[in-house]
């Protein structure tokens, strides 16, 4: 099953590394991962889609939470929360279909950002969901190349306990 | 105004290090240059490999963390091995490299080694320091992080630049990172199901790992396993966690456990799991490790919980803290029916045979006889194999700490230098070695370190000839076919006196216990090459994927013989 995880780590060289040597050693298939600077200074966020059991993601969440700069881990799998990614796709767009194409974006509230002789890139954000569902629509046109973030994720509601950082003595 | 050199070895004395293991170069002379303005020793090794495991032989005799110190490059490189050998079995090593200076890192310069990136999964954490005003800091953090928590080994790497500068420096705050482990609090749901479980049991059991021996719980385990009568294992590196004379105590569990211990894990139906990982050596096929038991798994690791084997209570913090609190929720109880079925379970192999060998010189007689002549007041330390095995049967450990061996990585080699750490640690205590030849050999150059050090060290090598465990597998799984196993040694014993060591050679069993009590005798250190039976076995011994219950007996069995080779591919 896929579980999607919010780690919060500190913004020290090499954590990213940290992480990513584990998973490999440990053998954790990690679909994506997304990081970037969080509210705090000096402390980043990072979102992953793991594939794995409840076992083998306790396991992990563990392992992760040992490493001395992850500050905590947060399984939002199942639980309400915000998630988007944002993905470019250009997709073949020869002068006849352009409208087509053009009125599929505006269903999905993605836009055009470039234009070529015979090419569109369609910038879409969303829910998983909806990016896949836009890709298969533009697929019949001819996807000549997709760049996808991987997900971000946010709790719904009141910020939870875990999510709270230790205040520096 | 002070150095980078000055701060770090003000840094070690502040937190209390008395000894540095290790050998310098290039990349560490402006340390060593600093050094004789400190009280702290220095102990020259004669391979980084063993400056890392007497580090560690050191933190496992003492309780306090061991430091070793490499220059860059191949000084490092070889540290590698014996960091991750402290890694496996959670001891608390601090060790210290000499990177290039900063402007050529990343150039491949001269003796540059990327030592940060190499020892990341084999590390708590490690540092490269780049910054003088971040090395005290780095430092103290470093040795806080080695020894909480699960304790593990934290490497920091200075760049020479940064050993070098002069410039003013303020005393760091004492600030606490956010990624540190927090103290965690007696998990009161959890002991009380726990003590439950223990209370209702018709067949309990306990199962000491070396958790115990880190926490130093040896009396809290006692009393609760005397309090409710508890009959009690231990995995290797739990052995010297309970008196192995006491009645409850079942010996060692495992791949070359006693019937009893293993019997006793596959019967039970409540186990409690003390300071253990549960690694393959102990469980044998996991799938089919204690069929019938309730397991309760008491680790300071929360990662360990459930990772090889099904958990039914976790209890996650110190073995101290956690079996004090545990004892008074303990009911007072008798189990008599289960320790005599347990007992029953003794007599299924034959331990005296080897012992009454008239003829021929037994590998388990020699350590049966420095048993004997020390009555057990002895730290051993051994190194891996047959050797280690035969050790862990028939020494019978009764003091806490007696015994320390590699058990997580099986690091041949690893004897000689963790003694010297020993050694070092509890000057006054009497050490003996115990060695194959074959792992001897990977470290024998330490012999100069004892000399050098006056180190009082008895050494005894199991001498078969043979890489003895390999050669055993061989024997059992591959017909026979001792490819790449029989190995040329010197004689040893006149190496040792090349080395200006006492050396003595036995051949034959009457010469055995003369040979030990000169030993013993001999103020200085001594090296004893016993020449044992080439094709000796160990046995109890649980084939790979297995199950604990299905153990081959050797033909010394009092019942049955030899059992079917293993099935391919059961194991995990």
């Amino acid at each position: 099953m896929r579980h999607t995880l919010v780690a919060t780590v500190e913004d020290k060289p090499g954590v990213l590394n940290r992480m990513v040597s584990l998973f490999r050693r440990r053998r954790y298939n990690i679909e994506s991962l997304a990081v970037g600077h969080s509210e705090r200074p000096g402390i980043s966020r990072m979102t992953l889609v793991v594939e794995g059991d409840d076992r083998v993601i306790e396991l992990m969440k563990n392992q992760l939470e040992k490493l001395v700069n992850v500050i905590g881990v947060v399984d939002v799998t199942g639980q309400p929360a915000v998630t988007r990614e944002l993905t470019l796709i250009r997709v073949e767009a020869p002068l006849p279909r352009r409208q087509e194409i053009s009125h599929l974006v505006e269903l999905f509230r993605a836009r055009v950002v470039d234009v070529d002789h015979d090419s569109f890139i369609v910038e879409v954000t969303g829910t998983e969901d909806k990016v896949n569902g836009l890709i298969s629509l533009l697929d019949p046109f001819g996807i000549q190349e997709l760049v996808r973030t991987g997900q971000v994720a946010m709790l719904r509601g009141a910020v939870p306990k875990a999510y709270k950082i230790a205040v520096f003595k | 105004m002070t150095t980078g050199a000055a701060i770090l070895w003000d840094c070690l004395v502040q937190d209390g290090v008395e000894v540095v293991f290790g050998i310098p170069g290039g990349a560490v002379v402006h340390l060593v240059d600093a050094l004789p303005q400190y009280p702290i020793r220095f102990v020259l090794m004669r391979h980084e490999q063993a400056a890392a495991h007497a580090a560690d032989g050191y933190a496992r005799a003492t309780g306090k963390d061991g430091v070793c110190m490499a220059t860059s490059g191949p000084g490092a490189t070889n540290l590698v091995t014996g960091i991750a050998t402290a890694y496996m079995d959670s001891v608390p090593l601090v060790a210290i490299t000499g990177q290039v200076p900063t402007p050529v890192i990343g150039t491949d310069a001269f003796q540059e080694m990327d030592i940060t990136g190499g020892t990341l999964p084999i590390t708590k954490h490690n540092y490269l320091v780049t910054e003088f005003s971040e090395l005290a800091r780095t430092v103290r953090e470093a040795f806080r992080l080695a020894r909480s928590g699960r304790p593990g080994p934290v490497l920091i790497d200075i760049a020479k630049d940064v050993q070098m500068r002069r410039a003013e420096s303020t005393r760091p705050e004492d600030v606490d990172s956010p990624g540190h482990s927090v103290h965690r609090p007696v998990p009161e749901a959890a002991l009380r199901r726990a003590a439950e479980l223990l209370n209702r049991a018709q067949k309990p059991l306990i199962l000491a790992g070396h958790g115990v021996v880190l926490t130093q719980a040896f009396a809290e385990l006692r009393g609760l396993a005397e309090r409710l009568e508890i009959p009690l294992a231990t995995t290797l590196l739990g052995i010297s966690a309970f008196p192995e004379s006491h009645p409850l105590s079942l010996g060692m569990a495992g791949m070359h456990g006693t019937p009893q211990a293993n019997r006793a894990i596959q019967a039970c139906d409540v186990l409690l799991a003390v300071g253990t990982r549960f690694d393959d050596r102990l469980t044998g096929d996991p799938e089919a490790f204690a069929p019938r038991a309730r397991i309760v798994h008491l680790d300071i690791d929360p990662a360990e919980i459930g990772k090889n084997v099904r958990v039914d209570v976790p209890l996650v913090g110190d073995a101290q803290k956690i079996l004090s609190a545990l004892l008074p929720l303990a009911e007072p109880a008798r189990h008599p029916q289960w320790i005599s079925e347990i007992e029953a379970w003794r007599g299924e192999f034959s331990w005296d045979e080897p012992l009454q060998d008239p003829d021929r010189v037994r590998p388990q007689y020699v350590i049966h006889e420095l048993r004997r002549a020390t009555g057990g007041e002895v730290l051993v330390v051994s190194d891996v194999g047959q050797n280690q095995m035969w050790e862990a049967q028939y020494f019978q450990h009764v003091r806490p700490g007696s015994l320390i061996t590699s058990g997580g990585l099986g690091t041949m080699g690893f004897a000689l230098p963790a003694a010297i750490g020993a050694q070092v640690g509890q000057p006054d205590q009497l050490v003996w070695v115990v060695a194959g030849d074959g792992g001897f050999q990977m470290t024998l150059q330490e012999l100069a370190t004892v000399v050098q050090e006056r180190l009082p060290i008895k050494i005894a090598i199991i001498n078969n000839s043979y890489l003895g465990l390999v050669r055993q597998w061989q024997e059992l799984f591959f017909d026979r076919n001792y490819s790449a196993t029989a190995i040329a040694g010197p004689d040893f014993a006149q190496l040792a006196r090349a080395y200006g060591i006492q050396g003595l050679t036995v051949r034959s069993r009457e010469e055995v216990r003369p040979a030990i009590t000169a030993a013993t005798k001999d103020p200085g250190p001594v090296l004893i090459d016993f020449v044992v039976e080439q094709e000796e076995n160990v046995f109890p011994m649980v084939a790979p994927g297995r199950a604990l219950s299905e153990m081959l007996l050797g033909d010394r069995s009092s019942c049955c013989s030899m059992g079917r080779a293993p099935a391919e591919g059961k194991q995990r």
